[in-house]
């Protein structure tokens, strides 16, 4: 079985991997790369757990093939701290904006592409960004509270 | 048998690529259709063919006449990003946004919607009311169809083996057009549509003097109703004009009950969705 | 104000440093950066995959099973089927919980027949997913297709395909495999007593619990002991189904809790452990399985479809005299729908002196229900109370007021058996009577749109039962505390508030873990609304037992009788000047000092807890309705709930927050739905539709602080009420928006319009 190879950039950083054709961007990351952040809710891009940009925009992983990374940047969870935590993540964790937490790294990355696109959204424009990331256990209100603070965080530091 | 993965650079590998893979080559746009296809187990492509990689695929160019040629696999994301076709075509940047989540928005295209024949394709009515013509590329050359030509049933297309589609045309305006497109679904995003409505129309001085009705998920494919256009054609969109047209669109309705919908409820909101999807394209065009 | 807008902020109700504060989770930065490890983000070295064949039939009788060409294909190590299971004879029960070990081996696995489309058949182990699902499709399996039935009222007619010959009902098979009565005085002299009688027919879709990480679990067996991590709602409870279904000792079973990505009761049994154990000491690998998003719908529990029977007796001002419910739950494939839930909480919330509940288990050819959130009350509140609602509207009265005049209190005998001891559901209603949101007009109608407001009220047992505590002070005076119960929703920030708040030290000094199998004693599963309760039970009396320690300790190092110490603040002092003069000692000067004055200071207490009590809650919800589509939208949710003591605020309103989305979910937009054949037509989230981010408002919860006095902190459960009201608030908005009463969920936009069609003919 011929394994196709793929040279590309994670998190900033130069990465290789050996793939099958057929095989989705998360399952690389979750197997042979061992970045088990992006999560598999359903496989279909239905619940957007497996989040990470590709080149700045975001995706979700279960829809893409590994083999699409040749040449471009990806970005996941594992890369969305530097020595401190991003303030979407520290905010998330002052206001309980997670509870089991399997949703929460595909609703951060999806949370950090909209603040650097709109960095004052409204309520209504959070929701309907973060519609492709389901959450059974907070009902929301707690993340949609937690994105809009650290929006009006991140303008007042500016 | 191990499958392939290609994603040339031009248009002629690809069609080559695409053809040797004979009945079993796929083409990879988005993926969001594909992907989700192949870990169902319902197609098992021997051959990828990625035809992001192609420019004339993932450009949009405004024409000297001022249409739009819109590569087939430019996502939606990059349609609203366009300075330009969202003033001239909001209805067709809007219903290729309504394509899943964000994140699916950033992936899925125009060209995979047509082509993965499904009759509830949020693009495709909204491009059948614009009256887009496809270009398409085979081992024998190119050539132009009208996008609602293009479906032959549910996942069936009317391309000859080997043909990709390569570009969506859209003709340029005439003063005081514009167009719309709504669609029904159960939540406020993330759903098929139980019906979608496109709507293209021009208004002059408050009386309509053209219009084309696209409509989705109501029949095996998306269905273009001259009927309600007729309707709307030199009317000033009051409301037994829209009631008219409502009636000829619900009247067009071939649907079927199933998971999403019923034939009772699918034939009923046609004639709604019409009604409110003209009032929006006719604002937009400069008002009733 | 706390993040929610109006809810009350229990920190300020008194003086506690750090129980009711809300203070940040110690799982929270491994889960904000993808360090978590669930169980599916588990490997080993070795590891291969394991992959599940299913029925397609609804329902079957299995002639053979071939696996020898699966055996025999390149890659496969293992090959299993119900073969390899211990049978559990139909004749005699054998309970594990509220779960009879008969129906789990079948469940897991099919044994003589197979019950419904999905149903495991066989398994296979193999060094990839792609070659065990390949292997899947060489196992020969002979059916005999049956007659299969899928609706509880289909099921429960007489000439219904029975699933089960030994199920008898008046002696004679039948699918309804049981039954549950709860019967307070006479309803017929209560009815007719009554001025008003109102009786209503409901029925109800089954849903799932929808947790977004699918089931999961890796298994490894070496010299014939099992280590387990999966994702579950009690490692406890893994270990035992897993002794019981391989025939292994539990000392040989070692069931690790992996971060479990949500349960709402769908994790409280087991699918995948038992058949990955087995794999896994037939190959000699460890074994890894998933469950694909379509097999968690498949296969998982959802909770029960219903239909049932409401009938309510009032007198002109107002006062309940009589009620009467029958609750027919779908068990699915195998005994045990929730009827218990449906029956005994339906009149719960009401001082009413004639009630007669009456519930029936019904086997049907869908998957087996597992727990959701307070099980089978939704379904039963659901008809009370919109019949409730309808009452209150016939006699003229506002539906708070009509609760608030029948609302149980203290001395209140309830159907169910209990006399309530000091409850607040008086004060939900209340709060909810005086909130903004009950006294701000509703939208006028406009642009089309109608506008509707309705209420309604709940009640959930709450669960108390056994759980262990270890606290242990370690040498540099930090602490550590291990409990037995898998934290999904904040739990183990909740212990550590308590810890730091009775030991009088800062809550970052305070490590708190989910102790394995083998590490904590035995705890039962994180469900009933049990383990801030249960657990601050075990955790404050080891503290206690610590802090005792932790004086005489004091009391060796100052030479005095440690009586005549007082641990204060977090330090040990003299209890007065009469037991002399020394400088207080912090709890890190000794531990420094421990080795020398007696060795290592920790406590561990283990409990079956009681006292439990119930919980009630009210909800306010505010629809906007598009007539012309059918479409129902949430505008405004306010839930009021006493929770006795909020422990963390945060996870309870996240818990509030929580259950009102469910039930959101649950009325308006989620059901299974079987095509013709049996099968399920919607097994995935983009059929099966819950709400999305863009589906909802902002849910605001009241929390109401009305002590538990049998709970050392005065905590009452919180996660399960929050579900039991929403689906009636919701379906009387409705009705008060379009003057039209629906009786079956989810008020999808189709039947919205047809009702409404209906009516204008």
């Amino acid at each position: 079985m011929a394994k196709l190879h793929v040279s590309t950039t994670i998190n900033g950083e130069p990465q290789e991997f050996l793939c099958d054709a057929e095989q989705s961007m998360l399952d690389v990351l979750r197997g042979p790369l061992g970045l088990t952040g992006a999560k598999e809710g359903c496989g279909t891009g239905d619940c957007g757990a497996c989040t990470i940009t590709l080149n700045g925009r975001i995706v979700c992983s279960c829809l893409m093939l590994a083999a699409e990374a040749e040449g471009q940047e990806i970005g996941t969870i594992e890369g969305m701290a530097g020595e401190e935590l991003h303030p979407l993540q520290q905010k998330f964790l002052e206001s309980a904006a997670l509870q089991c937490g399997i949703c929460t790294p595909g609703v951060l990355m999806a949370a950090k592409a909209l603040l650097e696109k709109n960095p004052d959204p409204t309520e209504h424009e959070v929701r309907f960004w973060l519609a492709g990331n389901l959450c059974r256990c907070t009902g929301y209100d707690k993340i949609i509270r937690a994105v809009m603070d650290t929006a009006a965080d991140m303008r007042a530091a500016r | 048998m191990d499958v392939q993965y290609v994603a040339p650079k031009t248009l002629d590998e690809a069609i080559r690529a695409f053809a040797a893979a004979a009945g079993s080559g796929r083409i990879l746009a988005g993926g969001t259709d594909l992907l989700v296809q192949m870990r169902n187990g319902i197609v098992s492509p021997g051959t990828i063919v990625d035809i992001k990689k192609i420019g004339e695929l993932t450009s949009i160019e405004e024409t000297k006449d001022g249409g739009f040629r819109i590569g087939a696999a430019v996502s939606g994301m990059v349609l609203r990003e366009h300075p330009r076709l969202s003033k001239v075509w909001p209805g067709v940047v809007e219903a290729a946004n309504l394509i899943g989540s964000t994140q699916v928005q950033g992936r899925a295209t125009p060209g995979g919607n047509l082509c993965n024949g499904s009759p509830a394709g949020d693009s495709v009515p909204a491009m059948v009311a614009a009256a887009a013509t496809v270009t398409i590329q085979g081992p024998n050359g190119r050539r132009e169809m009208a996008v609602e030509k293009v479906p032959k049933g549910p996942g069936r297309l009317n391309l000859e083996p080997g043909e990709i589609v390569v570009s969506f045309n859209l003709p340029p305006r005439a003063k005081g057009s514009s167009d719309a497109y709504l669609r029904m679904i159960p939540r406020t995003e993330m759903d098929i549509a139980v019906v979608g409505c496109g709507v293209s129309l021009t208004m002059d001085k408050g009386t309509c003097t053209a219009a084309r009705v696209g409509l989705g998920a109501v029949a095996p494919t998306v269905l273009l109703v001259e009927e309600a256009a007729k309707a709307l054609i030199g009317s000033k969109l009051d409301e037994a004009a829209l009631a008219k047209a409502a009636a000829a669109c619900s009247a067009a309705c071939r649907p079927i009950d199933d998971k999403r919908g019923t034939i009772a409820y699918r034939t009923k909101v046609a004639g709604v969705l019409l009604k409110r999807t003209a009032l929006i394209a006719a604002e937009r065009a400069g008002g009733k | 104000m706390s993040t929610t807008g109006s809810t009350k902020t229990p920190e300020t109700a008194n003086d506690n440093k750090w129980i009711g504060k809300r203070t940040i989770r110690p799982d929270g930065a491994d889960k904000v950066t993808g360090r978590a490890a669930y169980a599916a983000d588990t490997t080993m070295p070795g590891m291969i995959w394991g992959k599940v064949l299913r029925s397609p039939h609804p329902h079957a009788r299995i002639k053979s099973i071939d696996t020898s060409k699966a055996e025999a294909y390149p890659g496969v190590k293992a090959v299993m089927t119900a073969k390899d299971i211990v049978n559990f004879p139909i004749d005699k029960s054998v309970m594990l919980g509220i779960q009879d070990m008969r129906w789990m081996c079948r469940n897991v696995m099919a044994r003589e027949k197979a019950l419904f489309a999905g149903h495991p058949v066989a398994a296979v182990a193999a060094t990839t997913e792609k070659i065990a699902a390949e292997a899947c499709k060489l196992i020969e399996v002979e059916y005999e297709v049956l007659p299969f039935v899928i609706d509880v009222e289909e099921a429960m007619k007489p000439d219904a395909p029975i699933l089960h010959d030994f199920i008898k009902y008046k002696d004679k098979p039948s699918n309804i495999a049981g039954t549950l009565e709860h019967k307070l005085g006479d309803v017929g002299e209560g009815f007719a007593k009554a001025d008003v009688v109102i009786e209503r027919s409901f029925r109800t879709q089954p849903v799932h619990q929808g947790y977004i990480e699918p089931h999961a679990c890796l298994v490894s067996v070496s010299d014939g002991k099992a280590t387990i991590w999966s994702s579950s709602q009690g490692q406890f409870m893994v270990r035992a189904m897993c002794a019981y279904l391989t025939g292994l000792p539990q000392n040989d079973i070692r069931a690790i809790p992996a971060e479990i990505g949500g349960g709402f009761g769908g994790k409280t049994i087991i699918y995948l452990e038992p058949l990955a154990l087995i794999l896994a000491k037939k190959s000699g690998r460890p074994v890894k399985m998933t469950m694909t998003r379509g097999e968690v719908f498949h296969a998982s529990g959802p909770t029960s479809g219903s239909y049932s029977t409401v009938k309510l007796g009032a007198t002109k001002d107002g006062k309940l005299v009589a009620a009467q419910g029958t609750f027919c739950l779908q068990a699915g494939a195998l005994p045990g729908s929730p009827i218990r839930g449906a029956a005994g909480c339906a009149f719960a919330p009401y001082d009413i002196p004639n009630v007669h509940s009456f519930g029936y288990d019904v086997v049907s050819n869908r998957s087996k229900v597992a727990a959701y959130r307070a099980p089978g009350a939704p379904i039963g509140a659901y008809g009370v109370e919109c019949v409730m609602d309808e009452m209150a509207e016939a006699l003229k009265m506002d539906p708070l007021e009509f609760r608030l005049k029948n609302a149980a209190k203290q001395g209140t005998k309830a159907a169910h058996g209990p006399v309530y001891p000091r409850i607040g559901f008086v004060e939900t209603i209340e709060e909810a009577k005086k909130h903004a949101h009950y006294t701000t007009p509703l939208p006028k109608a406009k642009n089309g749109k109608l506008y509707g407001r309705g209420v309604a009220s709940g009640f959930w047992f709450n669960a108390g039962g056994e759980s262990s505590a270890q606290v242990n002070v370690n040498e540099d005076g930090t602490v550590v505390v291990i409990t037995g119960h898998p934290d999904i929703g904040g739990s183990r920030a909740s212990t550590a508030n308590i810890t730091a708040e009775i030991l009088g030290i800062d809550y970052k000094k305070v490590s708190v873990l989910i102790g394995d199998t083998s590490v904590i004693g035995f705890s039962n599963l994180t469900g009933g609304s049990r383990v801030t309760y249960a657990s601050a039970m075990v955790v404050t009396q080891s503290t206690e037992k610590v802090i005792t320690q932790l004086r005489e300790r004091a009391a060796k190092i100052w030479k005095i009788d440690p009586d005549a110490v007082v641990w204060e603040n977090g330090e040990a002092r003299p209890a007065g000047d009469n037991a002399g003069k020394f400088e207080p000692l912090s709890l890190g000067q000794i531990a420094a000092q421990a080795s020398a004055t007696g060795g290592p200071i920790g406590a561990g207490q283990q409990l079956n807890t009681t006292g439990a009590e119930g919980g009630f809650a009210t909800h306010v919800c505010d629809v906007e309705v598009d007539p012309d589509l059918g479409i129902v939208r949430v505008l405004r949710y306010t839930a009021f709930q006493d929770v006795g003591r909020a422990i963390h605020p945060s996870y309870v309103e996240g818990q509030i927050q929580g259950g009102a989305a469910q039930g959101i979910g649950w009325a308006l937009s989620e059901e299974y739905i079987y095509n013709k054949d049996g099968k399920l037509d919607n097994p995935s989230f983009l059929d099966y539709r819950m709400p999305v981010s863009s589906d909802l408002p902002m849910l605001d919860s009241v929390i109401l602080e009305i002590p538990n006095p049998k709970h050392p902190q005065g905590v009452r459960g919180v996660g399960e009420v929050p579900l039991v009201p929403p689906l009636a608030a919701i379906s009387n908005a409705v009705y008060n928006a379009l003057g039209r009463r629906f009786y079956s969920l989810p008020m999808s936009p189709p039947k919205i319009l047809a009702t409404m069609d209906m009516a204008a003919d």
